[in-house]
């Protein structure tokens, strides 16, 4: 029996008859995998019918994939999840001191982003997500090997994987050719003798190693592994770090530094080097793909030297290079964290399953443009892959062989201290500048890590 | 109730009551709610034991010496200089407020732009004018940095000085400057005899009120150099930040800052003696 007054009929949004909510319930109950049955209602179920999530996340250096996020994506998962999604995007310096605020006044969003092993570092905070983890692995081809030591916990997903930002080196293809490399050097030593030979003609390769997030830990990390050092032992609890490895890898730095580096970059951050490259100050810098990305899109105002768009002489090297004891990457592995404190941590759950459906995921997957990988492996299979430009092409896998800090040990919250502290960045710092002998900033950092793994 | 108010304990306690009731909700009651774990002083001999707090410490002390003595110089030349009557003079008053008025945070980038590694204007400024050739290290070496931070400390909190000490100068007698140029004293000698001696209440009291803003300054090192290169600009606040806010780890984050407390202490101990003291002259 048709139980909608005939003014119902004219509503813009669907009506359903009883008998079909109760069956469509009944399928939901039975799928329980809670978005899986809002969805198929059409409908938001009762409970979450006006409610508010409130998620946080970072400024995104593709600031398209923010704007897809704010206009479009959080709308719709609002429509679906039939609560009120607010989505808030800061910087990303800003964002540990509001979780740590958060968690300390029990009370602010329901879900933040997460970065790195930061998972570690407020377990006491954070939600079990490993159903969420386990339905989207299942899916898409399992998470890459960096998110297990990253968001894992105690065997619990306090963290769910959301992207991997790869790292590479943009370099200008015309200035590497002046000096005889027709493509991006393959291992440091050749490296070394471009950007030596680059500075001389005034311009340097440019490297920030300072206290910054992003770009000088992603050099300095992978810079040691591929040397052969590391941080701790496999177990995590016997400091490692003063072996041959990492001593031969703070001397080239201290060599390259001088040789072919930009020196300012003891004071840069994240984005000296995209306004250094876009300027033609620099002849490279370890990136991830927003220098070529943003040159493309300002390709009218970016131009060369002969006036052609700047874009079309970008190229990227693949980081770290060959000529060590391997190539490990540090990557950004993003996630998204529930917070304890949440009244609406299963509506929360259920976002987290919104965004990693696949066509949520396609659409902001697509903005991105390479420049952040998906969490499974599945997505390295993508059509975009296709479509893209060439030097983006090499996200494509990036994530593959990325570690994450700790190593050799397992990326436990004193291994984030260490990173907070930046105490193996300084360790390459104190040497480049010339404050102390490279002997003399691997002991230091030695000790510093002493006090932290072994007090 | 007038008798009540003059009453110096019950001011005081009117006084005390908003900052106790204050501290009570900040301090007392999140302890309440989220006891922690007591671990006795070992966050403290933590941060002793750690060279990234001695240089924060020391640098701390480098900063606020420096800062203050310069802010105290230029800050008296000025008042002297504003102390005359001269075209333009309420103008060059207020624009001389400028630094005091804006946003350190605003202002701090800015100067941080002027000493870019890679687009430094002073940097090209000299460059071109052939006077360098090569670029200064303005905040990629650490004590360049530092130096840096105390000009753009002194920048912004000279105005303070000045404005106070001209507040200053303007309540000493004329008459005694006249009288003492009277007895053949020149300048300097009046300076010295006359106004110094005068004024010096007003200067402890800047001073004092200086010592413990630089001591405690945390924004603009943070947005300056973020405490580096390798650590070599940060002051105990940042530091302090960095490992309760930026690392989470709030214990000793909280036993950093506290270092802070003797000194600051000390210097209030200090004003109090010598208020006193003027008092009882």
């Amino acid at each position: 029996m048709e139980t909608s007054r005939p003014e119902d009929k004219s509503s813009s949004q669907p009506q359903m008859a009883r008998r079909t909510f109760i069956r469509t319930a009944g399928v939901a109950a039975a799928a329980a995998v809670g978005i899986e049955g809002i969805l198929a209602a059409r409908r938001a179920p009762a409970f979450a019918q006006g409610t508010k999530l409130h998620i946080v996340r970072w400024n995104d250096f593709i600031p398209e994939a923010d704007v897809w996020l704010k206009k479009e994506g959080m709308p719709a998962a609002s429509k679906a999840l039939g609560a009120e999604v607010t989505i808030e995007t800061i910087g990303f310096n800003d964002l540990q001191p509001r979780i740590t605020a958060a968690v300390q006044s029990g009370s602010g969003a329901d879900i933040f982003m997460l970065y790195y092993n930061w998972p570690h570092l407020y377990a006491n905070a954070l939600v079990d997500v490993s159903d969420v983890a386990g339905e989207v692995a299942k899916a898409q081809g399992g998470f890459y090997g960096v998110f297990e030591p990253s968001m894992r916990v105690g065997g619990k997903w306090l963290g769910m994987p959301h992207s991997i930002v790869g790292n590479t080196i943009a370099y200008r293809k015309s200035w590497f050719k002046e000096v005889g490399f027709s493509e991006f050097p393959k291992t440091w030593e050749e490296l070394r003798k471009a950007a030596a030979a680059l500075k001389k003609k005034g311009k340097p390769y440019g490297q920030t190693l300072g206290h910054t997030f992003g770009d000088a830990p992603t050099w300095a990390y992978p810079l040691m592994w591929s040397f052969g050092g590391a941080e701790t032992d496999k177990s995590g609890k016997k400091v490692a770090v003063n072996s041959k490895g990492t001593l031969d890898s703070v001397k080239y730095m201290t060599a390259l530094w001088k040789e072919g580096c930009d020196e300012g970059g003891l004071a840069w951050d994240d984005s000296n080097n995209n306004r250094a490259f876009h300027a033609g100050e620099i002849c490279a810098s370890l990136n991830g793909a927003s220098i070529y990305i943003v040159a493309k899109r300002q390709k009218d105002k970016l131009k060369d030297e002969k006036g052609e768009p700047l874009y079309l002489d970008i190229d990227h090297g693949l980081f770290p290079l060959a000529g060590g004891a391997g190539q490990f990457p540090l990557y950004f592995s993003n996630g998204h964290g529930i917070m304890k404190y949440s009244k609406n941590q299963k509506l929360a759950k259920d976002l987290l399953r919104w965004i990693h459906k696949k066509e949520n995921f396609e659409k902001w997957f697509e903005v991105c443009e390479g420049y952040s990988v998906a969490p499974t492996t599945d997505w390295e299979k993508h059509a975009m892959w296709g479509k893209i430009d060439k030097p983006l092409q090499m996200f494509r896998t990036a994530a593959r062989n990325t570690r994450i800090f700790g190593y050799a040990g397992p990326a436990t919250a004193k291994s984030t201290e260490v990173y907070s502290k930046y105490i193996i960045v300084d360790m390459y710092a104190n040497a480049a500048s010339g404050k102390m002998k490279p002997e003399q900033a691997v002991k230091w950092a030695e000790t510093e890590l002493k006090k932290i793994y072994e007090a | 109730m007038a008798r009540l108010l003059e009453s110096e304990r019950l001011l005081a306690t009117l006084l005390l009551t908003p900052t106790v009731l204050l501290l009570g909700v900040f301090i007392a009651y999140p302890s309440v709610g989220n006891a922690g774990q007591f671990v006795g002083l070992k966050n403290f001999a933590k941060a002793w034991d750690d060279s990234i707090f001695q240089t924060a410490f020391a640098n701390t002390f480098f900063y606020t010496f420096w800062a203050t003595i310069f802010k105290l110089a230029l800050g008296m030349w000025v008042a002297l200089l504003l102390n005359r009557v001269f075209r333009g003079m309420r103008l060059v008053r207020a624009a001389m407020l400028l630094p005091f008025i804006i946003p350190t945070v605003l202002s701090t980038f800015a100067w941080r732009w002027m000493f870019d590694p890679s687009f430094s204007v002073l940097n090209w400024t000299l460059y071109k004018s052939g006077l360098i050739v090569t670029k200064l290290p303005f905040l990629s070496d650490g004590t360049w940095a530092l130096w840096c931070a105390i000009v753009i400390n002194t920048w912004r909190g000279m105005p303070f000085f000045a404005i106070t000490l001209l507040a200053g100068l303007q309540t000493i007698n004329p008459d005694l400057h006249e009288a003492a140029a009277l007895d053949g004293a020149n300048g300097w000698k009046r300076f010295w005899h006359v106004t110094w001696p005068l004024l010096k209440p007003v200067t402890i009291v800047v001073v004092v009120f200086s010592i413990i803003q630089t001591f405690a300054d945390f924004q603009l090192i943070y947005v300056l150099t973020g405490g580096g290169p390798a650590n070599s600009t940060h002051l105990l606040a940042t530091y302090a930040y960095q490992l309760g806010v930026a690392t989470g780890l709030l214990g000793e984050g909280a036993a950093v800052s506290l270092f802070m407390f003797p000194v600051l202490f000390a210097v209030v101990c200090v004003q109090l003696w010598y208020v006193r003291r003027m008092e009882g002259a």
